[in-house]
């Protein structure tokens, strides 16, 4: 028995600011998806929205929020939050219930209308919250800890800030041909270099923006998708959705500080490698087998990281990566073909959904100017505030 | 008239340590299995392996470490940091520091007057009490890093 789902359907609303509701723009994306798929809302059993909890607004319900704006059909509804992660649980929730046999169609939505500067806990007085202890006692911002990161990698394997702005160039280059991007200019080497330092080492070029948008996806079992004729769909192979494992030695937003080693000696490798190392496992192929990846690059920095973290190199080889070109479009490995974070921004909940977006289109062939030729597998990855790790694989 | 002395977030340091006193963080450990945790853990072990039944003690942690990796905020950050929206904005230094005997990095700001220039991976650092902010009748005290010996 295959453990594969089909994905027959991806569609988005154009990230930006555009003062809209986040209702509005999943439910953009999600008739997208479905137009894609050549499906009806109807047709659907199952409905997965992927939540945010900031802004006030109860994103906290979010698939039945986009249930509602679709218009009432009865399907079963599911919400998951897990901060940058959420869309990947919610990829691996409806792909649960497929393989369970609950549903045969199942629509995953993701959207955010997200506020504008640094990302800010909810209000109140809230000791008890780690997310809002850390901006009360320390002002640590969300590029506080990319530049932790970033000044980590320089003082040990070397890296320069010519290297995390080329990051920068070569996702800005790949965003320059992706219609649903909100960025869509070529950027040089130079102007990160003039940008703002925000937080020393990191410019304001190196930083991801914050945006408003949407993804979703439509996700079948294998037999449904033959049943309409579709032989060879994009399928998904893995949803890897680990905690790290006590004691986690990376200090990670919004930590203050990390576990203590006196118990317990670490586990070999990050929380951030033992992501992709679980979604390799589960579909039984590993990064030699790539044909792309999607990245989270909150940070320019942090993207070289990730490198390691996936496997595409070993330890402290990331910059080396994209100094020879491999990672950019027309490189050995290409990453973040469509444009990435660089490009997009967050608009959080839709982030990880999207991600699975452009590894559709791409192993379909149908991402254009920014097609890697003949993909046949790729990798998304991400990381989630408090601890929550998700990656995906997809085939053709 | 004289504002109060509070800390930002009571029982994570003291100003005067029990072993010879001095300014120190304020953690527990677990008396069943040696793991300490900061910020402190008072209703249950974290670590999965632990064999239970043990108690969480208060201990100081080490007066001093080394820079694991530091960087400054060049912009306001937002509410519930505490600045006056009036004044310029002073960015601060932020330094996570690596405790050797706890085996933990540990976040916090540096002492005013010490920039990212003062620094780098690996400085010796020292803790000290300092000022997070003040009100009408407060003055917050938290905790800082500064380089020992250092001109800083
Ligand atoms: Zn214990």
């Amino acid at each position: 028995m295959s453990a594969e789902v089909a994905v027959l359907g991806a569609g988005m609303h154009p990230w930006g600011k555009w003062g809209r509701s986040f209702v509005e723009y999943g439910r953009t994306a999600a008739r997208a998806a479905l137009a894609d798929a050549g499906l009806g809302w109807a047709d659907v059993g199952s409905i997965v929205g992927a939540d945010t909890v900031r802004s006030g607004y109860p994103g906290y319900v979010a698939g039945a929020t986009f249930a509602r704006a679709l218009g009432w059909q009865g399907a079963r509804v599911t919400s998951v939050y897990a901060a940058c992660a959420s869309g990947a649980q919610a990829i691996g929730a409806a792909r649960a219930q497929i393989l369970a046999g609950l549903a045969d169609v199942v629509l995953v939505v993701g959207a955010d209308a997200a506020p504008k500067g640094f990302f800010a806990p909810a209000g109140g007085e809230r000791p008890d919250d780690p997310d809002w202890l850390r901006f009360r006692v320390l002002g640590a911002t969300n590029p506080a800890y990319f530049a932790l990161y970033a000044r980590r990698r320089m003082a040990v394997h070397g890296d320069t800030l010519e290297d995390f702005a080329q990051v920068k160039v070569k996702n800005a280059a790949a965003g320059r041909l992706n219609p649903h991007a909100r960025y869509r200019k070529a950027v040089t080497a130079d102007e990160v270099a003039a940008s703002a330092v925000v937080a020393d080492p990191l410019r304001l070029l190196d930083i991801c923006a914050t945006s408003d948008g949407g993804a979703a996806l439509v996700l079948t079992s294998m037999d449904f998708a033959r049943s309409r004729g579709v032989a060879d769909p994009v399928r998904i192979r893995a949803v890897s959705t680990v905690t790290p494992t006590y004691p986690r030695t990376v200090l990670d937003l919004p930590d203050i500080a990390t576990d203590s080693t006196t118990a317990a000696d670490a586990a070999a490798g990050s929380f951030r490698s033992s992501i992709a190392r679980a979604a390799y496992e589960e579909a039984g192929l590993g990064p030699q087998d790539l044909s792309l990846a999607e990245v989270y690059d909150l940070s320019t920095a942090l993207e070289l990281e990730w490198y390691e973290d996936i496997g595409l190199c070993a330890e402290g080889e990331g910059a080396k990566l994209v100094r020879e070109g491999a990672t950019a479009l027309g490189g050995r490995i290409p990453v973040n073909t469509s444009g990435g974070l660089a490009s997009f921004g967050e608009a959080v909940p839709a982030q990880a959904i999207a991600q699975v977006c452009e590894l559709t289109w791409q192993l379909r062939g149908t991402a254009g100017e920014r097609q890697v030729p003949g993909a046949r597998a790729g990798i998304t990855a991400n990381q989630g505030l408090f601890g929550h790790g998700s990656a995906v694989v997809a085939v053709r | 008239m004289a504002r109060t002395r509070t800390p930002v977030v009571s029982g994570w340091f003291t100003e005067n340590a029990p072993d010879g006193g001095g300014f120190r963080l304020l953690g527990t450990r677990c008396s069943a299995c040696t793991a300490v945790f900061f910020p402190r853990e008072d209703a249950y072990c974290r670590n999965p392996r632990c064999p239970g039944g043990g108690e969480l003690a208060e201990v100081p942690l080490s007066p001093r470490g080394r820079v694991w990796s530091y960087t400054d905020g060049r912009y306001r950050p937002p509410a519930p940091y505490v600045s006056d929206p009036a004044e310029p904005w002073e960015p601060y230094t932020l330094l996570a520091v690596e405790l050797e005997a706890e085996g933990m990095v540990v976040l916090g700001q540096a002492a005013p007057g010490t920039g990212v220039a003062d620094l780098a991976v690996g400085t010796e650092v020292e803790v000290v009490g300092g000022v997070l902010n003040e009100d009408a009748e407060t003055t917050w005290v938290t905790w800082q890093f500064k380089p020992v010996g250092g001109a800083a």
